[in-house]
């Protein structure tokens, strides 16, 4: 996508935020402008951490559910035997809403930064898991054979042709969920923390009543997830240039 | 150079596609395995990759029993044998790059093993230098063929092993795919065994042809091409006679 068509869809988007604040006039809609001043505000001020606790627990859980969702993936893709025996499990748990077990998870793991990573671990470990699975088990054998032949054991074909085989899916299932996850983030920060852009949203909208904060830490959160999903998107215009130039 | 003693294979729960099969490969020699689609040639051809191994008897290379993939054997398949998401240049460089990944550890790699890491002269005398940075995807058959080509032979195998190279090609391509064949088979002085269903493939790239019927194959049925490399053997009378035999004898199994 072009720059200068995201810029005008901004553009776009804040024009019509104004309007509304401006037909609504009520303090529960500040302007865009109100807002943008108590963002810069409250980022000296005690947002910036928040911001910075919710983005740890993101990328913490991200690049756990790749180590472990994009092995077993490949192994499960690879061995019919054993996605015969473990598909039925992770066709049950797949389309499980992961936001249902924030209490069960809350009340297992308690306090701290655990739970929320193991909150939206588990969203992407399915998502992962189940993309890279489908992605090799649709290499051709003939590129496995034609790779072996050339010397390569397990050790080797998995460096050279399964874990760059199995990046665009990762990439596609971060794609996917990376939303989710944040939304997910939000929810889990709404307990047992003080740190976090959850738990700084409700406490600005419904304890303290600072309506102008409170969209400050809205705004944040959409930052945190766009920011994550422009990531994914350069990463894959990094990684994956080939799918595009075929 | 290659011996199959009494060799049987027969997939798992399926048809036997050889019974006690006997079959000798002198150094240096090119053969080409012709037979109809299902008769066991492919098979034939990862049996002698180490990819897939005996149910019965032994196979043989340099009097040593087969049993993994050899360090010297170079396999070129029909398709699907490049990377996708690796360059021309990065498809050439993977079997010394596994290589090194390893080390001369005698298995993956010999074990005096010392890689140049240079494919560029392959990649040139393939002529696709040019196409270096380009991906699969971007590239002709041809040139894709020429890459795998150039990637088995940075590895400097004694023996070549290539599963219907050409047959997704046209036929000009294919042409001259063949004649590079035979230039740099009698370069390297390589033993090659390539596998084919086209007669005429057979006959410009075996200087013995191996022919094989609907398995179980029992009995080597064997020919030979006093006439394979010679200039202009393409044209000649020769050439016309057998394929005509060849011909006649697939007919009539």
């Amino acid at each position: 996508m072009r720059r200068r068509d995201l810029l005008i869809a901004v553009l776009a988007i804040l024009v019509v935020w104004q309007v509304f604040a401006m037909v609504v006039n009520r303090p529960i809609l500040p302007t865009p402008i109100e807002v943008a001043q108590v963002f810069f505000v409250e980022l000296q001020s005690g947002m910036l951490d928040h911001f910075l606790a919710s983005l740890w627990r993101v990328l913490a859980s991200t690049l756990l559910a790749i180590a472990t969702a994009a092995p077993l993936g490949i192994i499960l893709g690879q061995s019919k035997r054993m996605n015969s025996l473990l598909a039925p499990v992770v066709y049950l748990l797949y389309p499980i809403p992961k936001v249902v077990l924030v209490p069960i998870v809350l009340l297992f793991l308690g306090i701290g930064d655990l739970p929320k990573i193991v909150i939206i671990y588990l969203i992407l470990f399915f998502q992962i898991l189940v993309l890279v699975r489908d992605q090799a088990a649709s290499l051709r054998p003939e590129l496995i054979l034609s790779v072996s032949s050339l010397g390569a054991g397990r050790r080797a074909l998995f460096r050279f042709v399964y874990f760059p085989a199995s990046l665009p899916a990762i990439l596609t299932a971060l794609r996917q969920s990376v939303g989710t996850a944040v939304a997910v983030l939000y929810v889990a920060e709404l307990f047992a923390t003080q740190k976090g852009l959850g738990y700084y949203i409700y406490l600005n909208g419904s304890t303290l009543f600072n309506y102008p904060a409170m969209y400050a830490g809205v705004v944040a959160m959409s930052l945190l997830g766009v920011g994550l999903y422009f990531a994914v998107d350069w990463l894959e215009h990094r990684l994956c240039s080939w799918q595009t130039a075929a | 150079m290659i011996q199959f003693e009494s060799v049987t294979y027969a997939y798992p729960n399926s048809v036997v596609i050889f019974q006690d099969f006997n079959w000798c490969v002198e150094r240096g020699k090119a053969w080409a395995v012709l037979g109809p689609s299902g008769c066991g040639k492919t098979t034939l051809l990862y049996l002698l990759a180490g990819l897939r191994f005996p149910t019965g008897g032994k196979i043989l290379i340099d009097e040593q029993p087969l049993e993994r993939p050899r360090p010297h054997t170079g396999l070129i398949l029909q398709e699907y044998g490049l990377l996708p998401w690796a360059t021309v240049r990065q498809n050439a460089e993977l079997g010394l790059q596994i290589r090194s990944f390893y080390g001369p550890d005698g298995k993956h790699a010999p074990s005096n093993d010392r890689p140049t890491g240079d494919v560029e002269p392959w990649l040139s005398r393939l002529g696709i230098l040019s196409q270096a940075d380009k991906y699969p995807g971007q590239i002709s058959g041809g040139q894709r063929q020429r890459t795998a080509i150039a990637r088995t032979l940075a590895l400097q195998p004694d023996l070549l092993l290539m599963d219907e190279p050409f047959s997704s090609l046209d036929a000009p391509t294919r042409e001259s795919l063949q004649n590079l064949t035979l230039e740099l088979v009698a370069e390297q002085k390589l033993t090659t065994v390539i596998v084919t269903h086209a007669i005429e493939e057979a006959a410009i790239l075996g200087q013995k042809i191996l022919l094989l019927g609907q398995p179980p194959n029992t009995i080597t049925q064997t020919i030979d091409n006093p006439n394979y490399g010679e200039p202009g053997f393409r044209e000649s009378a020769e050439y016309l006679t057998l394929c005509r035999d060849l011909r006649s004898r697939i007919g009539g199994q």
